[in-house]
């Protein structure tokens, strides 16, 4: 059973991607590590970083492109899950700060001695252990994104109105979170992290290790995503995409497709999130911003949905964009995200991806292209 | 155990259903027995294709019963669960996978375990890849069996709809204009088709086309205005006045 699945899964594509991904886990932290910094093939702990950073992002489109580009979920608020999952691993870093805290409090981290609080809220219970606080990152997405699918996909919302309540999803999180009797750091969020696993978080062996953690969970993510798509699920979640009542009268649950596919996807945006927050230092609650969700949108878009490589690609590309245009003309990155938006949508619906093996498609000549033709032709053989 | 009222597969009695205060449909009663094939004709608008959506689950009815096999009450069931009682359903407009392949499109509708672990982990077994060949060549569609649905043409997607509603293997088949958009010789061959299929499994179909319902000659109920207007053999029918008067003689 289990390995039927993995079969389906490891198709030629996804073997190439997963070995791609191993290969970069382990090449960008020994070149970081081992090679002298004057050397060519060094990379720096800087880039290094920020492509960590990017592979995060990667794993969250991912994410967001398995309900959306196969099952026509658009959600605009993947960027909540992916908050969530960074909430939770941050709580396990600020309880790993002890006794480092400005204040020194054993258990309470600052902003609770700050605010006066004399002990620990019930929730924060259990974060001080890894396992506990790496069950809750795939838990607390999953599980929010469990009650609210349960409803939306059961009343039958979709389109554009299951697209607006995303939207306020994640706008209410924002909200609340920014409250400091919510106990999870209000407005600065948390941040100040010492340790992770023992390990000084700012070390760069460290460092190195948290990217090679997350190319080696982005490498996982898609050969699951892949054996989901091959799979007669997958099969179904494009069903459900292309005629969603045509797959109801043929005897499948809609609902369940989609509820499945959404908790699955809100596990890995968790994940992703919470392979982030190390890597960058910090979260608050900007992460739950709308806008936030919007981009991973924008990102999927024009890597190419309905494609597992697409996101992964429009992710780096996109932000690696950002990263150069903020640096260079800060003033001008959200109109170049916009106009590349409204251009992908206009001219390359299918993405970058599209383009690609649309270009192989006309190099493999003309005689492919007649062969493509000669199927198109309406056929008359029914009659015959 | 709810004791049986009809031996019949299909009841519907005093069905009403008004949308917006339009009666669209109106005191229906109609019964359909096991294996029985049934046409039905009627103007635009008659209420042809809500009758299907009322007894598929798509629409729920203001007042009536609709039974299946004698005792399941289908106003309280939904699409999915009254698929799975044995219920197919071919729309007015062809509905197929159009980015699966042809074989795609009829291994997805095959009666099986629809279930989220069965399609995450089964395979499709020896018996159910011959049964996908066996309707392939029952609609030929064999040739392009690994096509793309979006690239046939219209009357083959009319087929391949059918075949998915063979690979359901339903009960009872609602067959909603079948041989729209199809050649005469295709239209031919469908009446055979679903001639055939009659018998074991009991079909409604739907068409304005009066040659094919000439052909599959069966029984003909005339919808008018959401109720019935006469019920008899495709002859008898024609004779009633009020049936030409409201359909056949416009
Ligand atoms: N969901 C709906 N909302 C409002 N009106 C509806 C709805 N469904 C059907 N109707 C109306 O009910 C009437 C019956 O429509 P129906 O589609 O059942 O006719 P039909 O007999 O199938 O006609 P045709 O031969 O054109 O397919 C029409 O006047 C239609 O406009
Ligand atoms: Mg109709």
């Amino acid at each position: 059973m289990i390995t039927g699945f993995l079969f389906r899964a490891l198709d030629r594509k996804a073997i190439l991607v997963a070995l791609i991904l191993l290969a970069i886990a382990v090449a960008v932290p020994v070149s970081n590590l081992m090679l002298p910094v004057s050397h060519p093939l060094h990379v720096p702990t800087h880039i290094m970083a920020l492509f960590g950073k990017y592979l995060t992002y990667a794993l969250l489109a991912l994410a967001l492109d398995l309900v959306w580009g196969y099952c026509g979920i658009l959600s605009l608020g993947h960027g909540a899950f992916f908050a969530l999952g960074g909430y939770a691993m941050g709580m396990y870093l600020m309880r790993q700060i002890g006794t480092r805290g400005v204040y020194g409090h054993p258990i309470l981290p600052d902003f609770m001695v700050f605010l006066n609080w004399k002990e620990l809220p019930w929730y924060w219970y259990g974060f001080d252990q890894f396992w506990f606080a790496a069950l809750m990152i795939l838990l607390v997405p999953g599980a929010l994104a469990f009650v609210f699918g349960w409803f939306a996909f059961r009343s039958r919302v979709s389109g554009v109105y299951l697209s607006i309540i995303t939207q306020a999803l994640t706008y209410a999180l924002l909200l609340a979170f920014f409250r400091n009797e919510m106990g999870f750091g209000g407005n600065n969020g948390l941040t100040d992290f010492k340790d992770i696993l023992g390990y000084s978080v700012q070390a760069q062996t460290t460092r190195a290790s948290l990217f090679a953690a997350t190319a080696i969970a982005l490498a996982i993510a898609f050969v699951i995503c892949s054996g989901i798509v091959n799979s007669r699920f997958g099969k179904v979640l494009v069903c459900v995409r292309d005629a969603e009542s045509r797959t109801r009268f043929i005897g499948y649950r809609v609902e369940h497709i989609k509820l499945f596919a959404f908790v699955v996807s809100a596990m890995m945006a968790g994940v992703a999130g919470a392979l982030y927050v190390p890597q960058v230092g910090i979260i608050n609650p900007g992460e739950f911003a709308p806008a936030n969700s919007i981009e991973v949108v924008i990102w999927t878009a024009v890597g190419g949905r309905g494609s597992l490589i697409g996101p992964i690609i429009g992710a780096i590309a996109v932000n690696g964009g950002k990263s150069y245009f903020t640096a260079a003309f800060p003033e001008f990155w959200l109109f170049a995200l916009g106009g590349l938006f409204v251009a992908t949508t206009l001219f390359l619906p299918k993405g970058i991806v599209g383009l690609v093996s649309s270009g192989f498609a006309k190099l493999r000549g003309p005689r492919e292209a007649d062969r493509v033709e000669e199927t198109l032709q309406p056929g008359t053989e029914a009659a015959q | 155990m709810t004791e049986k009222l009809t031996d019949a597969l299909l009841y519907l009695d005093g069905v009403s259903v008004a949308f917006d205060g339009f009666k669209a449909i109106n005191d229906l009663s109609l019964t359909v027995e096991h294996g029985e094939m049934r046409a039905i004709i009627g103007p635009n608008g008659a209420g042809k294709t809500t009758m299907m959506d009322i007894i598929t689950g798509k629409t729920r009815p203001d007042k009536g019963t609709v039974l299946f096999e004698g005792e399941i009450d289908l106003t309280r069931h939904d699409e999915s669960a009254i698929a799975l009682l044995g219920i197919g359903r071919k729309f007015q407009k062809p509905t197929v996978f159009e980015s699966h392949t042809v074989q795609d499109n009829l291994e997805l509708a095959l009666k099986r375990d629809h279930g989220i672990i069965a399609t995450l982990f089964h395979d499709t077994s020896k018996e159910q890849k011959d049964r996908i060949d066996e309707i392939l060549d029952e609609i030929r569609l064999t040739e392009r069996r690994s096509h793309l649905a979006a690239d046939l043409s219209h009357g083959q997607k009319q087929w391949l709809e059918i075949g998915m509603l063979l690979a359901q293997d339903p009960k009872l088949l609602l067959v909603d204009e079948p041989v729209a958009g199809m050649t005469d010789a295709e239209t031919v061959e469908t009446a055979k088709l679903l001639r055939r299929i009659a018998g074991e499994k009991a079909v409604i179909v739907v068409e304005h086309d009066m040659t094919f319902i000439r052909d599959l000659d069966v029984k003909v109920t005339v919808l008018a205005e959401g109720s019935v207007l006469a019920e008899g053999s495709l002859d008898h029918v024609s004779a009633d006045e009020r049936v030409i008067e409201s359909y056949l003689g416009r």
